[in-house]
């Protein structure tokens, strides 16, 4: 069955129809690219299952239970985590307190037994921070020793990037959302990041939805490509598959000239 | 020796800065009303002191640049001190016009201080013609002195101002010195340096020299930071055996102090306790939720009213006549409710909108004590009187003897305190901080707003109550009066000047501004500035918008928040000047090859 659902999405501003019926299944253990040209609605569509925009119409359905009518943060204890296109760190917690503060709808203790500082409070504190370590050493040494208390917002770019996936990873999803996480790196650092987004399917067992411009990026980590356009799917399947179909090909380079 | 245009706008900006502030002292009344005030026996008055202290700033400011990493600091010279004398002499200029108008034109129908009196004083007694000089020649030479501070070695120039400041705290506040000197029997030593409550100039120059020797070492939030890092560097054996020795010397300290101060001053620092129980908890809505509550106020209102109706005999319809012990557990219970009745609906509200739906409950709250309506239970303006204080034992402790509430002050503040530093660093305290930072991307990363929201409300709900319970008791009678608008804003004023998000910030801002300025209805130690402590205080809010807005006594996060830049910069320096530790630069792109 698959993880993730979506059923005839519809949502819109005003006027302007961002997601006109958007219908696809992501599977366990997918990775799967969400292509499109700029304004097709595919961070409208992050938003919609994220709950941060109230789709019209359609169900969205994850593992099983539809996540609509859900806050956001009920979303993300059902196992739905998520990068920002434009990276929105809290930029003056220190990197490990990014982390930290991520796994609070995994733990329990309450504003009683922080005052009171009970031994399962304290257990539970050292679990996350340990946890904390654990996600930022994943990242390799970019991210560790002195770096943990230094404030999120003296990281440079692409570390700002990887520490944003850390602390989607701390909510302990099954289901990443990445947007564009390859957006401003060089050669090198996108490189790092495809072989990334396989780790966190081969090591971690997560399922990764990605929005990427980047089609070398696609090409490398996609099992499934959909690609969106005004709003609705146009095309779906392995890369070389979407990439040969003439819609997606309209989409991006628009209508070829007719002779008549 | 000419000026540059740079200078000379600096130097006319300054002397306008100054001579404006002496004419607004003079016209306010402050000058007239604190001329009775000596503190230097015979010579400086506290209205002089008022009047002219900007100069020698303003002296110092006109020619003072800004010290830049990597460029050498311009020569220092005479030319300093002919800024400090410009800048004087602009000031002095300025007065004296002010004089001369205000001596030829009748101006009290409008500014009722501007009188004979304020001129005689401006002119020091003097007829008009030669009076004028000297309100001109003091700022001259005041300034001057301020501009010839440059001139001085950094480290002497420090010692001279510690030293300055020394003298004018003793001088100023009398009473407390005069008081602890009596408690500890040495009332001679205290009449001979105090006459008419001032200083005697003697004494005054003693204790100068006695300080200037001490070698000022650079204060401030550098200080805290050190002592911070020593502290961690030393072995944490040594360190636990450090803190509980320094916690019982602090215990010891906190039970000896009430009897050290005597009734007035235990008086005022009980104040203090109540009103750092209420910026504690008022920091945890504001500081560390960012959610800006101009009604919270209401919350200590309930707490003190349901002290009241549970333990007062006269409360009107329903006294069960409860000990305060017991009342105590119920007015806490009662404050978080009513944090979750005025919270819910509130909280889905942010920033602007949130600070004017609280004000607005805040003053609900009070009306709904003084109304007709409930006057049976709550007696309406009449409030609330004979609340009987806290048994204890055989005794009964009450405002009377403000020591022994000092006590509990001490204790409340204590709690509060822990409380407070308990939640910040924890699982709850992390999700109010990034509620602050960003409200969307907590709930996206799992934080749930309402909750976190909501918690945060009710901690500072129950804390405001329990000062509540405590001021009921301390005072034995409530009345709406006590609990006005002003009351949540000099709450506010208390956290914003002392440093938002910061324990010990909140608590230099209550000392400092209940302490010594006064809070509302209640007295601080210059009881001289009563009439003048809200004007002293909006000043000090200005001033520190502009100039430091983190606070006295900042929280980390919130300084990064404010000097983003310069922290960047810092960080630059740092790796520069140890590349061992490379730092990557924001414009990283090639800096880590092995990916």
């Amino acid at each position: 069955m698959a993880l993730l659902e979506i059923r005839d999405l519809h949502l819109s501003f005003g006027g302007l129809q961002a997601l006109a019926g958007v219908d696809f299944e992501v599977n366990e253990n997918e990775i799967v690219s969400v292509i499109g040209p700029n304004g097709a609605g595919k961070t409208s569509l992050f938003n919609a299952i994220t709950g941060l925009y109230r789709p019209d119409q359609g169900d969205i359905v994850f593992g099983g239970h539809s996540l609509m009518g859900l806050e956001p943060s009920e979303i993300t204890r059902a196992g739905i985590a998520r990068t920002f296109q434009n990276v929105r760190l809290f930029p003056n917690m220190t990197v490990l307190e990014n982390v930290m503060v991520a796994q609070h709808c995994r733990t329990h203790s309450g504003p009683f037994r922080a005052v009171l500082r009970t031994p399962s409070m304290r257990r539970e504190e050292a679990h996350i921070e340990a946890v904390a370590k654990e996600i930022l050493a994943f990242f390799g040494s970019r991210l560790v020793g002195y770096r943990f208390d230094q404030p999120a917002h003296s990281l440079s770019y692409a570390n700002r990037r990887r520490l944003e996936m850390a602390r989607a990873m701390a909510t302990q999803p099954r289901l990443i959302l990445l947007d564009e996480p390859v957006a401003g790196m060089n050669p090198n650092e996108t490189g790092e990041l495809a072989r990334l987004i396989h780790r966190l399917r081969d090591h971690l067992g997560l399922t990764v939805v990605v929005v990427e411009h980047d089609m070398g990026v696609v090409r490398e980590v996609s099992d499934r490509v959909v690609v969106l356009d005004h709003g609705i799917r146009i095309a779906e399947g392995t890369f070389e598959e979407v990439a040969a179909t003439d819609e997606v090909i309209e989409a991006y380079l628009g209508q070829p000239a007719t002779p008549t | 020796m000419t000026l540059t245009t740079r200078e000379a706008r600096k130097t006319l900006r300054w002397s306008v800065i100054a001579g404006l502030v002496m004419v607004f002292t003079s016209a306010v009344g402050m000058m007239e009303s604190f001329d009775d005030r000596l503190i230097i026996y015979p010579v400086l008055s506290l209205g002089y002191l008022m009047l002219f202290w900007i100069v020698p700033l303003a002296g110092f400011q006109a020619t003072h640049l800004p010290r830049l990493e990597g460029i050498e600091p311009p020569g220092k010279g005479l030319s300093n001190v002919l800024i400090g004398a410009l800048t004087g002499l602009g000031a002095g200029v300025i007065l004296a016009v002010f004089v001369v108008v205000a001596d030829r034109f009748d101006l009290r129908e409008v500014f009722v201080s501007i009188s004979p009196r304020l001129v005689r004083l401006l002119t020091f007694e003097d007829t008009l013609p030669g009076g004028l000089l000297a309100t001109v020649l003091i700022p001259t030479l005041l300034g001057t002195a301020g501009g010839a501070f440059h001139l001085l070695r950094d480290n002497l120039g420090r010692r001279l101002v510690l030293a300055l400041e020394w003298v004018l705290v003793v001088a100023i506040l009398e009473g407390v010195v005069a008081q602890i000197l009596r408690q500890i029997r040495l009332d001679a030593l205290g009449e001979r340096i105090y006459t008419q409550r001032a200083l005697e100039w003697f004494a005054a120059v003693a204790l100068f020299l006695a300080i200037l020797p001490i070698p000022a070492s650079r204060t401030g939030t550098n200080q805290v930071e050190r002592i911070r890092q020593r502290l961690f560097s030393i072995d944490p054996a040594q360190r636990i055996r450090n803190s509980v020795v320094s916690a019982v010397v602090i215990l010891v300290f906190l039970i000896l102090l009430p009897q050290l101060l005597g009734s007035l001053l235990s008086e005022v620092l009980a104040n203090v306790g109540l009103f750092l129980i209420m910026g504690l908890g008022l920091n945890i809505v504001v500081g560390l939720a960012g959610m800006l509550d101009l009604g919270y106020v209401a919350f200590f209102a309930v707490g003190a009213y349901t002290v009241a109706v549970l333990t007062s005999s006269l409360s009107p319809r329903f006294a069960p006549e409860l000990s305060w012990w017991l009342a105590l557990p119920v007015a806490l219970l009662v404050s978080a409710l009513s944090g979750v009745m005025i919270g819910t609906p509130v909280i889905r509200m942010r920033g602007d909108y949130l600070a004017i739906v609280t004000l607005g409950f805040g003053e609900i709250i009070r009306i709904l004590f003084l109304s007709d309506w409930l006057s049976p239970i709550f007696g309406g303006a009449q409030g609330i009187l004979d609340i009987p204080g806290i048994p204890l034992g055989v005794t009964r402790v009450s405002g009377i003897s403000p020591e022994s509430i000092l006590y509990f002050a001490f204790a409340f503040v204590l709690i509060a305190a822990w409380v407070s530093w308990s939640l910040q660093h924890s699982r709850i305290g992390r999700a109010w901080n990034a509620l602050r930072e960003d409200e969307t991307v907590a709930a996206a990363m799992g934080v749930n707003t309402v909750r976190a929201k909501l918690d945060a409300f009710i901690v500072g709900a129950i804390l405001a109550g329990g000062a509540g319970a405590l001021f009921a008791a301390k005072l034995g009678s409530v009345f709406p009066s006590s609990f006005e608008l002003l009351v949540s804003i000099i709450i506010l004023v208390v956290v914003i000047v002392g440093g938002m998000g910061n324990i010990v910030g909140v608590a230099v801002g209550a000392v400092v501004l209940i302490g010594i300025l006064g809070g509302p209805n209640v007295p601080g130690l210059m009881a001289e500035f009563a009439e003048f402590k809200l004007l002293i205080y909006g000043a000090l809010l200005i001033f520190m918008m502009l100039r430091r807005p983190e606070g006295l006594i900042p929280a980390r996060a919130r300084y990064r928040e404010l000097h983003a830049d310069e922290a960047d910069q810092d960080a630059w320096l740092d790796k520069s000047i140890h590349p061992i530790q490379s730092r990557p630069s924001s414009s990283e792109t090639t800096a880590e090859p092995d990916c």
